[in-house]
């Protein structure tokens, strides 16, 4: 019989999460910023049939960054949980924060049990029925989840995206205005051309389901 | 909210299959040889193609036995932005079907990133129909009818139903309930393949008027209470739910029309 290596937890962990980090950091980055109307989504994306960014539920949107099938199983997972609720209860009673808690404990459970993390960030986006209330939750590969104000930034260059949020962002944005604040934003995090833009809004205007892609004559240039 | 449901019964884009596959689907069997208790029954919807789009209206009629069980009852639904689905039948199964049949398009659209086809509905609202078969040998029938607006022909479609879960499509209209086969005699005297929307709104409307002359679980516009028949119309510009203000004067003229 072999017995297996010890591995202290503390290693175990800091090696999944440095695992993690490394897998996170080679993808690209999204922002999400409120204007006056809504929460604009934004992110760096080449490809036009691959998304990022969808709607979740009525006034729920999600964004993710990392590996592209771990993000996705994650974002069907919460339209599954999502419609359920608001199909056993009411439309009302599905909210972002009972999201983020979901992908905050999936996330964590997999962090902890799976052989392998998930190199996922993912962030979630809700405004009130009247618009005027923007919510933003950020849950990391561990199931970390924080609660942000006004604008997020998740992926490789998180970072240097909120610190140019910081000083770029304020308060009562068009929707123009925030699409050209968080594009410059971004080509400066990035310091190169941009090799592709993807864009959804939650806006009020929307009617009941208030979630909205951006065509390709909206986005902004390179 | 406890963690997220990662699997999904196969194709995973079914919100039905979902249900099922949690048990959270509603248990919908009577034991053998029982009858099922009275329970309200909703009566006449119909619709009808025009030149763009088509037009689904209902009564708003609920009937229990010989009463009255319902007067402002809704039996005509949007199913998604280019399609609807209205109901005959067993109201209480009916208006959960069609609750049903609402969140399975929008989740299909939200997981698969575009809109089932109007096909693919029709389709799956037979396959919902089916699954009520035994209730319907204990009495508790659904028949609904279902109409859109199909983006890929350019033209609005409809389906009619029956109770077994077959699906037939319409080519100029349709109409299930009580009321039906005198909707559709009055459909067929005035229909015309070049009606414009106005047009067939004013024959929807009349149509339920005149079926609720001869049947009586029908429900005519009742101009006293104000309560009109449901009116959609769906076109390429999507789908358009008309106000009590639209409909009341075409109900009110359909009315005085009457000998």
């Amino acid at each position: 019989m072999t017995i297996p290596f010890y591995v202290a937890p503390e290693q175990l962990v800091r090696d999944k999460a440095e695992f993690a980090r490394k897998g996170i950091a080679r993808g690209r980055s999204i922002i999400a910023v409120d204007y006056s109307d809504g929460v604009l989504l934004l992110a760096e994306n080449p490809s036009k049939a691959l998304h990022k960014i969808s709607e979740v539920y009525d006034r729920i949107a999600f964004a993710g960054v990392g590996k592209y099938n771990e993000f996705e199983t994650l974002r069907k997972a919460g339209i599954r949980q999502a419609d359920l609720m608001g199909y056993l209860y009411s439309r009302e009673d599905v909210t972002a924060m009972g999201l983020a808690t979901a992908f905050a404990q999936t996330l964590g459970a997999i962090f902890t049990r799976e052989p392998k993390p998930f190199e996922v960030e993912v962030l979630i986006a809700e405004i009130s029925e009247d618009g005027d209330e923007h919510r933003l939750f950020r849950v990391t590969y561990d199931g970390t989840l924080y609660d942000e104000r006004h604008f997020v930034a998740i992926g490789g260059k998180a970072e240097q995206l909120t610190e140019a949020l910081e000083a770029k962002w304020e308060p009562g944005m068009t929707l123009a205005k925030a699409l050209e604040v968080a594009s410059e934003v971004f080509r400066q995090a990035e310091g190169r051309e941009i090799e592709g833009w993807e864009a959804g809004v939650l806006d009020s205007s929307n009617g009941r389901r208030a979630f909205r892609r951006l065509s390709a004559d909206e986005l902004p240039s390179r | 909210m406890g963690p997220l449901p990662m699997q999904a019964p196969s194709p995973g884009s079914s919100f039905s299959d979902l249900l099922d596959s949690l048990g959270a689907k509603p248990v919908l069997t009577l034991p053998p040889g029982e009858k099922a208790p009275l329970s309200p029954e909703g009566t006449t919807v119909l619709a009808l193609r025009y030149e763009g789009g088509v037009v689904m209206a209902g009564d708003r009629r609920a009937t229990e036995g010989n009463l009255v069980a319902h007067r402002r009852i809704r039996k005509v639904f949007p199913a998604d932005r280019y399609s609807a689905v209205s109901i005959a039948g067993t109201a209480g199964l009916a208006i959960e079907m069609v609750r049903l049949f609402q969140v399975e398009l929008e989740h299909y659209e939200k997981i698969e990133g575009v809109r089932l086809s109007l096909e693919g509905q029709a389709t799956f609202l037979a396959r919902l129909v089916r699954g009520q078969l035994p209730m319907a040998f204990q009495g508790l029938v659904v028949v609904p009818l279902f109409a859109g607006y199909d983006e890929r022909e350019g033209r609005g479609r409809l389906y009619s139903y029956d109770a077994v879960g077959g699906r037939y499509e319409e080519i100029d209209f349709g109409s299930t309930g009580s009321g039906a086969r005198l909707a559709k005699s009055y459909m067929r005297t005035v229909y015309r393949d070049d009606l414009g929307a106005e047009e067939a709104t004013g024959i929807a409307v009349s149509a339920l008027v005149a079926a609720s002359q001869e049947d009586t679980a029908t429900g005519g516009p009742d101009l006293k209470r104000g309560i009109y028949p449901t009116v959609i119309r769906i076109s390429a510009d999507g789908l358009d739910e008309l106000d009590d203000s639209v409909i009341g004067p075409v109900a009110e003229q359909a009315v005085e029309s009457i000998r």
